[in-house]
Formats: structure tokens, C-alpha cells, sequence
């Protein structure tokens, strides 16, 4: 069997479900569509930090939503329909991705990372919650478009069975999906989209009244990291930054990256509804992610061991606070403001 | 960030891929740029793997005293935790728990060792034999 889609394009994103999203939609013909906009749409800024979760051995936090709700949420609000298909049998799983290439569609597969053959070694953690596209088949390897690579890439039968079907924690489970019947967004339609994603992302940020979700989770964080160093010796509380900078830093989401896209989003959004407070709201969320950033460099001297007393941690703890104080701010003015 | 605030850093990402990044340009709008790492972000990396380096170091010593099997071995040299191993190995976690002491390993049927085998990509006689010797071609 050989397919190619010809006419999709690969497009590369600082993170992979908002690239999917983008190159699924703009294929569809939604041509408006990119990687920020997917996000606001997508009501992708986050932040949550589970203190009695372990990942990899360190701290959960993260600092968007949740795997997979990014493109969900961004469908939705464009009322474009998504089919998805989870399996048990590897064997179906691929008689239906073949199905779905012949038929010229090109699918978003959810995979682990650690079999990821293109990927290289040092990056290949047990992360089950990374995209791609498969866009055709050609001398029974398929062709991939992975958000996070800067050309397109191939693999084999066998090494994208290994991937789609990765065990463990948010296994994929060969889980498979593409939008279906999209219709024409027209203008007004985008704009009542945009408005009503701004209110959501505004509220999951600054009106959860649970104090390790949303902006009042930063300054939860920085109380636990205080306690860090006489709980569990220098060397782990490192360690612990160390993951948390890892988090904030997945690949091609350097410095709190989320938060540029976002500020990204807040400028586009603020020139379709032609909405200058909007553009304000930027320039404050571009501010949270350089704070992001400055605080990603203060947990490495401590994690290098070039700071190590309390008083470095109480400085990171300080940074966290500073970050939750703004995004407060920042979400609280967006939720209040009538469009 | 501003873009020529944007870090170039030589790191192992480099030999790969390049991060997508939002910047601001000179006009103050956004716009994408291309990264080719964050020193920050690639001592996280290398502190990650330090630890890995450890724990599969504690888990040979360990081994070696007669305490751990060779499945805590290969479990720490997969990156795997419990959970993670579970799911490959289609087990439940408190029973790979139990599996991960040299006592009950030796117990296993050769059905439960070629699960762990498979979960882990080698033979079930590489799991039987491992000698304590960290083998660097995993």
C-alpha cells in the first residue's frame, strides 16, 4: 500500500498537541488557524502542582491543561466535530490507521516518547502524552509529521506499534483522532469562540478556590519548596527543581514558554475583537513568562550546587510567590472584563 | 522575551531539532523563532540523568548483595517506576513490588520472567543471568 497525502503541510509548534491541532485544522481549511490561537481556543494555560503525586521519582506539576484537552476544547469551540478511537488489539489499531491513510486522512496518534526512534536518547523518558501526524505510507513505513521536529520523519510498522501502544501511566492505547465534517467558521463565529475561551481560561486560573490549581498554585508551590531542603536533604530538593524546570521546560517550551504562546494568543485575540485592553493583558502575560524564566535560572544554581543554603530556596520560593501574585492579577481583570 | 534575548546554546538538542519559540521582534509583536537550546534547561536534563545513573548504580550494589533481583536492575535502567513497569509487564504494581526482591525472582515461572523480558526487549536468559555487570548496551 502506498498513500501520500500530498497536499498536507508540516508545520513546526513549540509543542506538540497545539501542532497537531494547528496542522489538522489548517488541512481541514481552516487557514486562520496557528499554534497560538489552537491554544487559546484550546483554554491551554494552566497551573497545578499535586503534592502527593510522584512523576519519575519528583514532583507533579504542570503548567498547562490536561493531555489531549487542548485540541478537544479547540474543536469544540469552532463547533468542529473530533472522532476518537482508543484499542485493545494492535492488529486493529493498524488495519484502522491503514483504513484512514488510504482514505487520504491524515490521524493524530497519541504515543509514549521512550521508543521514539527519531527522538534523541537523552529526551526518551516514559512521557506517554506525545503527538504526531501520520500523513501516508510509502514502502511500508509510515510518514510522520511530528510537531516538534523541524522537517518530517518516518517509521516503521513495527517502531509506531511500539510507540501508540507504550504501557504505564496515561498508556495511549493506540488512542487514534481527526476531525470530522468541518464546517466553514465564519468571523462571527470566531469571535464569540474567542471571548468565551478567554472567561474559561480566566476562570481556571484565578477562580478555582482549590489552592494548588490555577495562579493561587504558585504561591502553594513555593510554600512546599521552603520545606523542601530540612525534608528531604539538599541533594533530592535539587532534584526537585531540577523536575520542576524540566516540566516548565518540555521540549520547545523553554522559560514558561506556555506563557509566551498565550501572550501570543491574548495580541491575536486582541486584534479580532479589536480589543486594546486585550494587548495590555499581553505585554502582562509576556512579563509572567520572563519572571518563569529568571526563576528557571535561579533553580539551576541551586541544582548545579552552586547555592544550596535555605536562603536560595526562600529566593526561589520568593520568585513563585511573585509569579502567583501577577497571574492573580492578570486572570482576575480578564475574568471581570465584558466583551 | 525579546528576540535577540533568545539563548543559543550548544546542547544535545542541537544534533536533533531545533525549539520553536514565541518572541518578541523589534516591533513588539510575536512572532516565532528557532532556538537551539537553554543551558538551564540541558543541566536539568543532564541532573536528570545523573540520578538515573545513581539509581541504576544502587540497584547493581544491591543486587550484588543478595537483596534486589535483576528486574530492579533493568527497571532502573529502563527509566521505569513501578506503575510504568507494571503496565508493560501486565502485572499488578504490589506484585512487581514483590518481584523486585531477589527472593521471590527466584520463585518466578518462566511465563511471569518472559512478561518482564518482553517488557524490558531482552531474552528471558539475559534476565536469568544477569551477573551484576552493567551493560551499556541497553
Amino acid at each position: 500500500m502506498e498513500t501520500i497525502i500530498t497536499d498536507f503541510n508540516h508545520i513546526q509548534t513549540a509543542h506538540c498537541e497545539n501542532g497537531v491541532a494547528t496542522s489538522l485544522l489548517r488541512y481541514h481549511g481552516l487557514d486562520f488557524m496557528s499554534e497560538p490561537l489552537a491554544f487559546g481556543l484550546g483554554v491551554g494555560l494552566f497551573y497545578i502542582y499535586l503534592p502527593f503525586m510522584k512523576f519519575s521519582n519528583g514532583p507533579a506539576i504542570s503548567f498547562r491543561t490536561m493531555p489531549g484537552d487542548i485540541f478537544k476544547r479547540a474543536s469544540r469551540s469552532l463547533g468542529i466535530k473530533v472522532a476518537r478511537k482508543k484499542f485493545r488489539s494492535t492488529v486493529a489499531a493498524q488495519e484502522f490507521l491503514d483504513k484512514k491513510v488510504t482514505e487520504g486522512v491524515p490521524v493524530g496518534c497519541q504515543v509514549g516518547v521512550f521508543h521514539l526512534k527519531y527522538f534523541a536518547k537523552e529526551y526518551r523518558f516514559h512521557f506517554n502524552a506525545h503527538n504526531l501526524i501520520v500523513y501516508g505510507k510509502e514502502d511500508g513505513r509510515y510518514l510522520i509529521s511530528d510537531p516538534v521536529m523541524e522537517t518530517v520523519t518516518s517509521l516503521s510498522v513495527a517502531e509506531l506499534e511500539d510507540v501508540r501502544f507504550a504501557r504505564g501511566p496515561l498508556a495511549p492505547k493506540g488512542h487514534i483522532y481527526f476531525p470530522v465534517n468541518v464546517p466553514k467558521v465564519g468571523e462571527e463565529q470566531l469571535r464569540k469562540a474567542v471571548k468565551i475561551s478567554l472567561k474559561k481560561n480566566a476562570w481556571w486560573m484565578s477562580q478555582v478556590p482549590v489552592s494548588c490549581i490555577g495562579s493561587s498554585g504558585f504561591a502553594y508551590t513555593g510554600k512546599h519548596i521552603r520545606k523542601w531542603r530540612d525534608k528531604l536533604g539538599v541533594k533530592q530538593a535539587g532534584l526537585n527543581l531540577g523536575q520542576i524546570v524540566r516540566m516548565q521546560e518540555e521540549i520547545g517550551t523553554g522559560g514558561g514558554g506556555f506563557r509566551f504562546i498565550y501572550a501570543a494568543f491574548l495580541e491575536q485575540a486582541a486584534e479580532i475583537l479589536q480589543d486594546d485592553r486585550l494587548s495590555r493583558l499581553s505585554e502582562e502575560v509576556t512579563k509572567s513568562g520572563d519572571l518563569l524564566r529568571s526563576s528557571a535560572v535561579r533553580m539551576a544554581a541551586v541544582y548545579k550546587g552552586r547555592k544550596t543554603e535555605q536562603q536560595d530556596f526562600n529566593e526561589v520560593a520568593e520568585g513563585f510567590e511573585e509569579i502567583g501574585a501577577l497571574e492573580k492579577k492578570i486572570f482576575s481583570e480578564l475574568y471581570k472584563m465584558k466583551f | 522575551m525579546k528576540k535577540e534575548d533568545l539563548p543559543q546554546d550548544k546542547t544535545t538538542l542541537t544534533d536533533f531539532t531545533r525549539d520553536v519559540y514565541y518572541v518578541k521582534n523589534k516591533e513588539g509583536a510575536y512572532e516565532q523563532a528557532l532556538s537551539s537550546g537553554w543551558s538551564v534547561k540541558s543541566d536539568a536534563l543532564e541532573g536528570a540523568w545523573e540520578e538515573i545513573d545513581r539509581r541504576v548504580a544502587l540497584a547493581i550494589e544491591s543486587f550484588k548483595a543478595g537483596e534486589a533481583s535483576p528486574i530492579l536492575y533493568y527497571m532502573e535502567k529502563n527509566l521505569m517506576d513501578i506503575p510504568t513497569l507494571a503496565g508493560y509487564a501486565g502485572q499488578w504494581s504490589f506484585c512487581v513490588k514483590r518481584h523486585l526482591k531477589a527472593k521471590s525472582f527466584k520463585r518466578l515461572s518462566d511465563k511471569k520472567l518472559s512478561k518482564y523480558a518482553k517488557a524490558f526487549k531482552i531474552t528471558i536468559e539475559e534476565l536469568k543471568n544477569f551477573d551484576g555487570n552493567d551493560n551499556n548496551g541497553l
